[in-house]
């Protein structure tokens, strides 16, 4: 299981899903608090569901708010820059531009792309091995 | 005098010679508004490892309610962008309250002009978030040189 959760790691970071921050946070955890990285990974889980979850509830409801969508990808964007989540933090970042923007033409369709990729990428693998080793 | 103890940095007293130094010496105390969880865990857990004491708010209120009940803190790491009060307008509000205490503005902006209208309500300095072992070491080097 080490292994495995070694390799799955390295591999984040050589793909581009994790980033310098995810070291940081390991740098951080000694023995008076060994259990660090998989804290943090399991609470950016459980906050990162609840952002996913809220976000699709929004894109159900017409017309678009597009304010509380901007804040809900500001915080989802907050949460993974801190625990190293590279390429979901460049996701929240572009479709953050959409919402600004306004621009509802197929914004639909892309966030909820956004949210389907973000659940299915290698990160929540990663994470939720974390949380269940 | 700050003096380091343990490689963690604490305040002693220069006015007295001390057998202990522990016993003349406090730690340093921050606090660390944001409302993100995670980042206030971060933050917290990374400026613990330098020996400090902290303490979290959620937002801008709850800081300004901290400093207003008689708690005083030698740094403040103060997000920009929080509900209820965002840390513009609590940096705003604590200066003008007379707090002294080293504020070091925290965003995931990146835009120079948000960053500098940031600065202009009374930072002592603003970094990018999230902080990383090298700019808290910086901060530390500054509250060193201010304390002193």
């Amino acid at each position: 299981m080490h292994r495995q959760l070694g390799n799955m790691k390295q591999s984040l970071f050589d793909q581009g899903y994790l980033d310098e921050q995810f070291v940081q946070l390991e740098e951080l955890q000694d023995d008076a608090n060994p259990n660090f990285v998989e804290e943090v990974v399991a609470s950016y889980y459980r906050d990162s569901a609840r952002l996913l979850l809220n976000i699709e509830q929004a894109l159900e409801k017409k017309p678009l708010d597009f304010m509380k969508l901007d804040n809900y990808m500001h915080q989802f964007k907050g949460s993974s820059s801190s625990i190293g989540a590279k390429k979901v933090k460049f996701e929240c970042t572009h479709f953050r531009e959409h919402c600004r923007a306004g621009n509802g033409e197929g914004l639909l369709d892309k966030l909820g792309l956004f949210t389907r990729h973000v659940a299915q990428s290698k990160e929540w693998k990663f994470c939720t091995m974390a949380r269940n080793f | 005098m700050v003096v380091y103890l343990a490689g963690k940095m604490v305040i002693g007293s220069s006015k007295k010679v001390v057998a202990d130094p522990i016993e003349e010496v406090r730690r340093i105390c921050a606090l660390v508004v944001d409302d993100d969880p995670l980042v206030r865990r971060i933050h917290g857990m990374l400026l613990a490892r330098y020996g400090l004491e902290t303490e979290a708010a959620e937002n801008g209120k709850e800081a300004i309610d901290l400093f207003l009940s008689g708690k005083t803190f030698d740094l403040v790491l103060m997000d920009m962008e929080m509900p209820v009060m965002d840390g513009l307008q609590a940096t705003q509000r604590l200066r003008g309250m007379g707090v002294s205490s080293m504020i070091v503005g925290v965003t995931a902006r990146g835009l120079e002009a948000e960053k500098e209208a940031f600065m202009a309500t009374g930072l002592d300095a603003c970094c990018v978030k999230p902080l990383n072992a090298e700019a808290v070491i910086s901060v530390l080097d500054e509250l060193a040189k201010k304390l002193l």
